[in-house]
């Protein structure tokens, strides 16, 4: 690959899934309650596409890495401890609500507008990266949307690998149903990816990475520009919590072959 | 006297645990984005390799195992073992660093306490080095004790720090030393090689060090006094590391006795040697090095019990809230079932008589390691000028600094004047006078450090005891979430190493005498007050009560004698001295936490994410302030009472009166710090907290 990949990475915070999660009504629709004050972490599908993309910059030298980010810039701050030190990118912050409670079109149009004004990017050479899905919505179009408004019709979803072939083109896994893998062929970018889970582990802290992307992610902080999702145009019928289930039943004296059977029939449905 | 309300319905109650945004705040460090990277790294070990260990049953064992030393790689990984040096060591904070060491010791002992013993541990090792250390020590060792870099051929570096002697030598005092060092060799115009002899207890890291800072003294005419040497593991002779210690605590950390016998140049004496009249001088004496390593490496460890107190608080809400679900005696929606234990009023009252500790423990000790970081580069030079002045020698110095405490006196006395009123010249010139700003910061360090040691480690345990009975029996057991029985056995050993009770107790009552902090404490009896009249429901009002009962106590201690005649103020009659020491750590503990809430609720409403909750916090904390001020103001009365009577049959009736007139004082401006606790109590009830705890 000539020159390396631009590699744009769309990932923001949602809330820490340990904590208590309830839905209220704030000033302007559906919120979560003390959303704000609560902990956040990366959302974890745009984590794993993130530690994917500065994989592969890595190794295909020339390439770099944008993390483009819609959220509440005092909590993206926060997230940066962490997450700058793990990986080395271009922060571009949009200030906006990250809660789940906006609408994925508003969100693509910003995130594309955003990813529309990076200096320097080489949309011949960009591969658009981001999580097959949202932990705080799970709607999963998002990515779909910022590529067709950016103009990038070539589009995976549920990506656990990505191979760069000799001759530039890429070897794609998608998950599909049935535990299976549908695998793809892509002559090259310009491409959307939605990440599943890839295949590498969470990189551990490292402080001089970390101390490196603090020049450009403070910066971009303070020079976050407002996006104003989730303020109107969708209005929502009702918001609640899934409901658990625990279907509990009380049998003794059964052989553990026994269990086992009963347990691979439930699963075989 | 302060008013409070006793309307519970108005009060807006804090809605979640506080976060990061909130500590940064309070603690400090909330422009310092390398501190709280570190943070981050920190907690990712401590809740993952560390938290994975405990749960794995890895402290069952007293041996160093291959599954502990995964800590160390941990520690490697994220920058935790490099956060010591300086960047051109290959660390990548410049300045000084106790903070920073402190937020490590927080974030590992919020898991466990060996683990964030051995992360100290290392840096304890270089600390003679860093302190005192040629250039070409320091360089040396720091650079060796670096990670590799990716590509770079070389094994890690890792040391112990040796002081502690089988009995019945160091430990109990560190000025006699039964270690060894005698010249084996000097040939004309050669370095001396030297036979250093030291067999060492309780030594932590000793499972895998690579190199020992040992004190020792001297055994030949030919070297004068004491030394700390640096011996490592190749040199020719013994480095035996002995057998492990059978500690039932702290088993993240390795420990044992090692047997040192080994022959190593003269330029291995930690901060030089000069040669006159065919004899080796030191530098510095091993006192002068240990002065200055534990005046820092002892405040982390303060940090680090009150750090655990603090990681209880989250795991016993839960196990109170929870202690009745699942059963078929209480169902969803009723109050049995939301609340738990907490429908009972001791449940909550204890629980915030933990956290009230907790917080006043870590803001002790944070306020102890930011002066230390405000004192290092003020120490170095005063290092500097009394050099180039030729001042050397303890008592040449002891006159100077008699001199310039006057200085030092007017500087405070100018501070307090309004700046239309006050010789702006003189204070600029004071102001700008190093080794007046030493003196100062020097009689603060001295009392801050050994008290944060002494009242976090010490009441700490104690009231860690309390967070193990507030889980019933599930608190005693090995599985018990937030590993609280392990925290509270291991806060035993954190009141006792680095300098048990008494070493702290000891030098607080030398140092709390000192003209320059006494004038600080006055002043501090007043910029309370004036706090009092600002913001009413801290407990200011009843700490500058307390505080102005201790000072009035310390003179009349100083003053008196028991009725048999003796003296009741000397260092040696421990009797009445350490409790008297005891109760001013009670005082200072309260300050620094009710400072650390002006903090929040000043810069506070600048964050956005802290803002939202902003009033809860403040109101929280603030209640807090007040029950622990309450509590320091009675541990005062009571320790005073006994002392002020307690040697007496009959007393004078004008010191009696003093003292009654100042105790009522205190007693009566306890209004409605009671009704703060139930308050602080009612906000733990209804405060969120998350699913599950962050650890296993």
């Amino acid at each position: 690959m000539n020159g390396g990949f631009h590699i744009v990475v769309c990932g923001s915070i949602v809330p820490d899934p340990l904590q208590t999660l309830a839905p209220v009504d704030g000033p302007t629709g559906p919120a979560l309650k003390n959303e704000m004050m609560l902990p956040s972490v990366l959302d974890p599908w745009a984590g794993h596409s993130l530690y994917e993309a500065a994989n592969l910059a890595k190794n295909i030298p020339g390439s770099k890495v944008w993390l483009v980010s819609l959220g509440p810039k005092a909590k993206l701050q926060q997230l940066m401890m962490s997450i700058a030190q793990k990986v080395t990118f271009e922060l571009v912050v949009l200030d906006g609500p990250a809660g789940g409670f906006t609408d994925s079109f508003e969100v693509a149009a910003a995130l594309a507008g955003a990813i529309d004004k990076i200096p320097g990017l080489d949309r011949s050479r960009l591969l658009l990266f981001g999580g097959c899905a949202s932990a705080s919505r799970d709607a999963g179009v998002t990515m779909q949307m910022v590529g067709e408004q950016l103009g990038i019709t070539e589009q995976f979803l549920g990506v656990d690998e990505l191979k760069v072939q000799d001759n530039g083109s890429f070897r794609i896994l998608e998950r599909i149903e049935g535990g299976q893998y549908q695998v793809s062929e892509c002559s090259g970018a310009p491409a959307v990816l939605g990440w599943a889970t890839g295949n590498l582990p969470e990189p551990p802290n490292n402080p001089q990475i970390g101390m490196m992307n603090m020049r450009t992610v403070m910066p971009a902080l303070q020079k976050a520009v407002p996006a104003p999702v989730g303020v109107g145009g969708v209005s929502y019928l009702g918001v609640e919590l899934p409901s658990q289930r625990r279907e509990t039943r009380i049998v003794k004296d059964m052989s553990a072959d026994d269990i086992a059977a009963e347990i691979v029939a439930w699963i075989k449905g | 006297m302060e008013t409070a309300s006793s309307e519970n319905k108005s009060v807006e109650f804090m809605k979640t645990l506080p976060g990061d945004d909130v500590r940064q705040i309070m603690w400090r460090y909330s422009d310092r984005y390398d501190l709280q990277m570190v943070v981050q790294s920190a907690r990712s070990v401590a809740r993952g390799v560390v938290a994975r260990l405990v749960a794995d049953g890895a402290r069952n064992t007293h041996d160093w195992t291959d599954s502990k030393s995964k800590l160390l790689d941990g520690f490697d990984q994220v920058g935790l073992t490099q956060l010591f040096m300086d960047p051109e060591d290959g660390g990548f904070i410049a300045g000084p660093k106790n903070l920073a060491l402190a937020l490590v010791a927080f974030e590992l002992s919020w898991v466990d306490g060996g683990a964030a013993t051995c992360s100290l541990a290392s840096n304890l090792a270089l600390s003679p080095i860093h302190e005192k250390g040629t250039p070409e020590q320091r360089h040396t060792y720091m650079s060796r004790c670096v990670p590799p870099l990716p590509g770079e051929e070389r094994t890690i570096w890792r040391g112990a720090f040796a002081l502690t002697e089988p009995l019945p030598y160091v430990g109990v005092d560190t000025g006699i030393l039964s270690g060894k060092m005698r010249v084996v060799e000097w040939e004309e115009g050669k370095e001396p090689i030297l036979h250093v002899e030291k067999r060492g207890r309780f030594i932590t890291n000793m499972g895998f060090a690579d190199f020992v800072t040992a004190a020792v003294d001297s055994d030949d005419d030919r070297i004068k006094g004491s030394a700390m040497v640096i011996l490592e593991k190749d040199d020719p002779g013994t480095f035996d590391r002995g057998a492990t210690t059978l500690k039932l605590v702290h088993q993240l950390s390795s420990t044992s006795d090692p047997i040192l016998s080994l022959r190593v140049p003269a330029s291995r004496i930690i901060g030089g040697y000069t040669v006159k009249d065919g004899v080796i001088i030191p530098n510095f004496s091993h006192g002068d090095v240990i002065e200055s390593v534990f005046r820092r490496t002892r405040v982390p460890v303060a940090i680090m019990t009150s750090a655990k107190l603090m990681s209880a608080i989250e795991p016993v809400i839960r196990y109170q809230r929870t202690r009745f679900r699942g059963g078929s005696a209480s169902t969803p929606g009723t109050p049995r079932y939301e609340q738990g234990l907490q429908q009972k009023d001791d449940a909550v009252q204890r629980l915030v008589d933990i956290w009230a500790t907790a917080e006043a423990g870590t803001s002790f000790g944070f306020a102890a390691v930011r002066l230390l970081d405000e004192f290092d580069p003020v120490e170095r030079e005063k290092d500097r000028i009394l050099a180039e002045r030729g001042i050397s020698g303890g008592r040449a110095q002891m006159k100077l600094f008699k001199e310039l405490e006057k200085g030092a006196l007017e500087y405070l006395s100018l501070q307090q004047l309004p700046e239309g009123e006050r010789d702006a010249a003189r204070f600029q010139e004071l102001a700008g006078d190093t080794l007046v700003q030493f003196l100062i910061t020097d009689s603060l360090a001295n009392i801050y450090c050994p008290a944060t040691k002494l009242w976090n480690t010490g009441y700490g345990a104690t009231m860690m005891r309390e967070a193990v009975s507030l889980m019933g029996g599930y608190g005693i057991t090995e599985d018990c979430p937030g590993f609280l029985c392990q925290k509270w056995s291991d806060a035993q050993l954190e009141a006792t190493y680095e300098g048990p009770e008494a070493v702290q107790r000891r030098q607080i009552s030398i140092t709390m005498t000192n003209e320059l902090f006494l004038a600080q404490f006055r002043i501090w009896i007043t910029e309370l007050r004036q706090l009092a009249a600002q913001r009413a429901g801290t407990g200011a009002t009843i700490l500058a009560n307390a505080m102005e009962l201790w000072l009035w106590t310390l003179g009349y201690l100083q003053k008196s004698r028991d009725a048999d005649g003796k003296a009741l103020y000397h260092p040696q009659r421990h009797g009445a001295v350490f409790p008297f020491v005891d109760s001013l750590c009670w005082l200072l503990a309260s300050r620094e936490q009710i400072l650390d809430l002006l903090e929040l609720a000043a810069k506070g409403p600048d964050n956005p994410v802290v803002a939202e909750g902003l009033e809860g916090f403040t109101n929280f904390f603030s209640d807090l302030c007040h029950l622990q001020a309450a509590r320091a103001a009675g541990e005062v009365v009571r320790i005073c009472s006994e002392l002020v009577y307690g040697y007496q049959f009959v007393m004078e009736s004008s010191d009696e009166e003093t003292f009654r007139s100042l105790r009522n004082r205190v007693e009566s401006s306890f209004a409605g710090s009671r009704l703060a606790k139930d308050r602080a109590a009612m906000a733990v009830s209804k405060v969120m907290i998350p699913e599950a705890l962050d650890y296993p």
